[in-house]
């Protein structure tokens, strides 16, 4: 079926394209302590988007593996929520997108784990335990900044207005997320929206941040429909396998 | 040729490959290796991986072929098992004895671990025993560690977090 592809890219490459973004806080964080985390956590993240984008070749049966999916794709071929490709910004914007984006697949792990494809079952299983640490360390990081100083909190503000009308994405319905949910494959991004609120309103209040009003703007990146900064990003991931193709180490 | 390994051999010679990033300890100690079967023709290990984006795995998976080679296994296959995941209660007792031995506090059970604000009791230092600990960061030097520091006798010191 081709929506049940679809559907693992699409949680393959939040994984992989949120790790890549992740990563380039590697010698640039504002600690040692927070460089280690952020490239511990994209790290797991990469790890998430090995299985996930493995199994998605599988499904896919043409031949394509985990590199090939990865790295020898073209920009409208991903299949990413936007949200995750952004620029980083600052550490706020960072840390923020790390919560928002943590407390998605915290809640899309959980209802994937009853999934009747038992590899996403088992990938869910697993991931879980991963997302619970990141959602841990970003919400602890962003009540210090929401509630901190004047400068963090004008910061984490900007950052929650800049990023918020990107998460509308997660959960506007669409007729993949209902395929693959009718055959009963696993749980349609939609139906999480009230429990990823759940989560994440008590933490933004917590963090004294007002939520700004949902607007109509809705990204596209998981059709493929990215923003401008998907070009650049492909463009340093990609730059390995496209020059040396096949390439190991 | 037939494989000239037992089961039992071949979880002795398991039990003498280090984990590459904390070799005082064996894969087998460390509870990743799940299942072990010998065929006619081949030996197979089932592996289950600690955390998704581990570096370590690939370097385990090759040291495990050539330890079961030298052993005499005349072929071996690795398989991976995702479910059930990997937890730190799998750890062999004998295991987490080496680890404090080596500075590194062992993990609690896990336990609940279900609640988002859930800060786990501090570890008392492996070096003087002063339970009252401070948590540095919850990522340390590898992706399963923790980074502390006991303030009685100044040291930092590395927790293998509960998952």
């Amino acid at each position: 079926m081709q929506e049940h592809f679809e559907y693992v890219l699409r949680i393959g490459d939040n994984a992989l394209i949120h790790g890549q973004r992740l990563s380039e806080w590697c010698g640039h964080a504002p600690a040692l302590e927070e460089d280690l985390a952020l490239a511990n956590i994209a790290l797991d993240l990469t790890g998430q988007a090995r299985l996930l984008l493995t199994h998605a070749g599988r499904l896919e049966n043409k031949g394509r593996d985990e590199d090939q999916l990865a790295f020898l794709r073209d920009e409208g071929e991903y299949r990413n929520v936007t949200l995750v490709e952004l620029p980083n910004g600052d550490f706020a914007q960072t840390i923020l997108r790390l919560f928002l984006f943590a407390a998605f697949q915290n809640e899309l792990w959980q209802a994937m784990q009853a999934s009747k494809d038992d590899s996403l079952a088992a990938i869910a299983e697993k991931s879980l335990k991963e997302s619970r640490y990141h959602l841990r360390h970003s919400t602890d990081w962003l009540v210090r900044l929401g509630d901190g100083t004047e400068e963090s909190h004008a910061r984490a503000q900007a950052a929650l207005d800049a990023l918020w009308p990107y998460t509308a994405e997660f959960f506007s319905a669409d007729p993949t997320d209902e395929a693959v949910a009718a055959a009963g494959v696993t749980v349609a991004w939609s139906v999480l929206e009230p429990r990823w609120q759940a989560a994440v309103l008590p933490v933004l209040r917590e963090a004294t941040l007002p939520i700004p009003e949902r607007s109509a703007f809705r990204s596209s990146g998981r059709f493929g429909r990215h923003s401008e900064h998907m070009g650049y990003l492909l463009a340093e991931m990609q730059y390995m396998q496209r020059a040396y193709p096949g390439a190991q180490w | 040729m037939v494989s000239m390994l037992t089961e039992a051999k071949a979880w002795e010679v398991l039990a003498q490959v280090p984990d590459p990033e904390i070799p005082v300890i064996s894969v087998t100690e460390l509870g990743i290796v799940r299942e072990v079967r010998v065929s006619n023709d081949a030996i197979t290990v089932i592996l289950t991986p600690t955390y998704s984006g581990c570096p370590a795995t690939e370097v385990i998976e090759h040291s495990i072929r050539t330890a079961l080679a030298e052993a005499g296994a005349q072929s071996v296959r690795l398989e991976t098992r995702l479910s059930p995941a990997w937890t730190t209660d799998w750890i062999q007792p004998e295991g987490a004895e080496k680890l404090r031995r080596y500075g590194i506090v062992p993990p609690a059970p896990t336990g609940d671990m279900h609640v988002l604000r859930f800060q786990p009791p501090a570890p008392a230092c492996p070096r003087c025993g002063e339970k009252h600990t401070e948590r540095l960061s919850e990522f340390g030097s590898t992706a399963c560690k923790a980074l502390y520091r006991c303030p009685a006798c100044r040291e930092p010191f590395e927790y293998f977090k509960p998952i």
